[in-house]
């Protein structure tokens, strides 16, 4: 073939071609870094709230397994019956029901400062009609007959009542219930924001970017070789934002159980744990965490190649 | 290779731009598309290209009818023709080499099964020297002889050109004409719009003229 251009004296500063291929939709046209910001924030907030919700959970099931373990029996004091007798029949009947691994009487001293608080110390128990505490604890594993023995306890010793604690925890399950109902809300509500905001980032990209899609349909690009160079910078938007996201999270609750651990033994920290729990998500929380950095960036990866694909089907 | 039917064009509700147009272009011919300002060659060219449907009458390209086309469809009838657009369309943030390899990355193909190949039209068309540079910092002759490049590096069966003259020299345009005449020779199809009658009459090639919306073909 003929040459119609002889440049065989090229000039090397401006020979030279790119040894990596620059991407086709260039980073710089999509809203990086605002859009990193955002899946960054919802991630955090996505993983704060799932460890949150975690907590409570595992706290909640903590303290029904606790208080699930023992029942207690209150023997009251009635006029015409002797009460000491009463503790003691109560202690021989509960004993001799299946599934009672241990059964004690409070002391008289103990019942004093259970009360102390409210009546102050110095109390002649002897003057006040109190009522006397009888823990029965479960053996592990084993099935009590707790209608066996409240039927039994009302014939012989009516003053005494026996407490399973079963409103408590059903209370209980219903605010772990709750906390777990309104997490899974505000994580919809973070995906939601999410999609949004890269909806609104896509459409934004694509407007930018319209002359190179144009050129790409001219050069016989099908829709989907377009949309998956639009996919490609959205991914891995998608998977930074979620990664610094999930990564401050993981750093606070690591914080959280450092303090937490640091804190062991002081009476306030004792407090918090009996009311709060352990304060650690466990192995398991981190690695939610983790599948949720994947969630996020899957869910921007999809949003956007919803977002191409409609902007696509306007474009020819 | 393609052939046009009694084809109008309208856009909107307004009348007829181009009306009862019935012509063919045959596989390795060189043509060109003439007539005044706004007589529709780009509207022509456009349909030619399928970025444009007809409002009657038949396009048949390739042996198929452009009105049964799917969008992947027209995306792979595409890969058969080239088109140089007036404004050359190339992507300011690519080289010269990697605008140019453009269709033969949008094949899927790997750069190293290509390198070779974009090279050697790129120092055929006088660009070996711009390989790395970026279009904002080529001269007009340069982008319009890139644009060219990547129109026919996938090696179509027909050229489309839109006034590839219009912005350079007489002196360029005769060079770009020898361009196409040599890429015809290779079995390319060609068909330049054109108004420029002394371009045209450097070469003796078929003719269809446009004017008031109807074409006249002289072969």
């Amino acid at each position: 073939m003929a040459e119609p251009w002889d440049d065989r004296n090229a000039a090397p500063s401006r020979a030279a071609a790119p040894a990596v291929a620059t991407p086709i939709v260039p980073s710089g046209s999509i809203a990086g870094r605002s859009l990193t910001a955002v899946v960054a924030i919802m991630t955090f907030l996505a993983a704060i709230t799932t460890g949150a919700v975690m907590m409570v959970v595992n706290a909640a099931s903590d303290w029904q397994s606790e208080v699930g373990r023992e029942v207690t029996i209150q023997v009251r004091p009635v006029s015409g019956r002797n009460i000491e007798a009463d503790v003691s029949a109560v202690i021989a009947l509960a004993r001799a029901s299946p599934g009672i691994a241990d059964v004690r009487a409070y002391t008289k001293a103990e019942s004093a400062a259970l009360v102390e608080p409210w009546l102050g110390s110095g109390l002649a128990l002897n003057d006040l009609p109190m009522p006397r505490m009888i823990v029965v604890k479960l053996a592990s594993g084993a099935a009590p007959d707790f209608p066996g023995l409240r039927g039994t306890l009302a014939a012989q010793v009516p003053s005494a009542i026996l407490d399973d604690h079963r409103g408590w925890i059903d209370r209980m399950r219903t605010m772990a219930d709750s906390a777990v109902v309104g997490g899974v809300a505000i994580l919809g509500l973070v995906l939601a924001v999410t999609v949004l905001s890269v909806t609104f980032a896509t459409r934004g990209a694509m407007a930018a970017n319209r002359p190179i899609v144009e050129v790409l349909h001219y050069v016989g690009a099908t829709d989907r070789f377009v949309a998956s160079q639009f996919q490609r910078h959205f991914l891995i938007l998608g998977l930074r934002g979620g990664a610094i996201g999930g990564g401050a999270a993981i750093v606070l609750f690591g914080v959280f159980e450092a303090a937490n651990a640091w804190f062991t033994g002081t009476p306030g920290g004792d407090e918090a744990t009996a009311l709060f729990g352990s304060f650690s998500v466990g192995a398991a929380g981190y690695i939610v965490i983790v599948l949720q950095v994947v969630l996020m960036a899957v869910v921007t990866a999809l949003a956007s190649r919803r977002t191409v694909n409609r902007t696509l089907a306007s474009i020819d | 290779m393609i052939r046009f039917e009694n084809v109008g064009l309208r856009y909107g509700l307004g009348p007829e731009v181009l009306r009862d147009l019935s012509f063919h272009i045959d596989g390795h011919s060189f043509q060109f598309l003439t007539g005044p300002s706004g007589a529709g060659k780009t509207s022509l060219l456009r349909m030619l290209f399928l970025s444009l449907p007809p409002t009657r009458g038949l396009i048949s390209m390739f042996d198929r009818d452009t009105a049964t086309l799917t969008k992947d469809d027209r995306a792979t009838l595409r890969r058969r023709i080239g088109i140089v657009f007036q404004d050359f369309r190339l992507l300011d943030h690519l080289t010269t080499f990697e605008n140019v390899a453009l269709p033969l990355r949008v094949l899927g193909k790997e750069e190293s099964g290509y390198r070779a190949e974009v090279v050697e039209l790129l120092q055929w068309v006088g660009l070996g020297e711009c390989m790395g540079a970026l279009p904002p910092v080529l001269s007009g002759g340069e982008k319009q002889r890139a644009a060219i490049a990547r129109a026919v590096i996938a090696r179509p069966q027909l050229l489309l050109a839109d006034e590839p003259t219009g912005n350079v020299d007489p002196n360029l345009g005769q060079r770009l004409l020898r361009l196409f005449i040599e890429l015809n020779k290779t079995g390319t199809a060609v068909v330049i719009a054109t108004h420029d009658i002394a371009l045209m009459d450097e070469y003796d090639a078929r003719r269809l003229v446009l004017h008031d919306g109807r074409l006249h073909v002289y072969d």
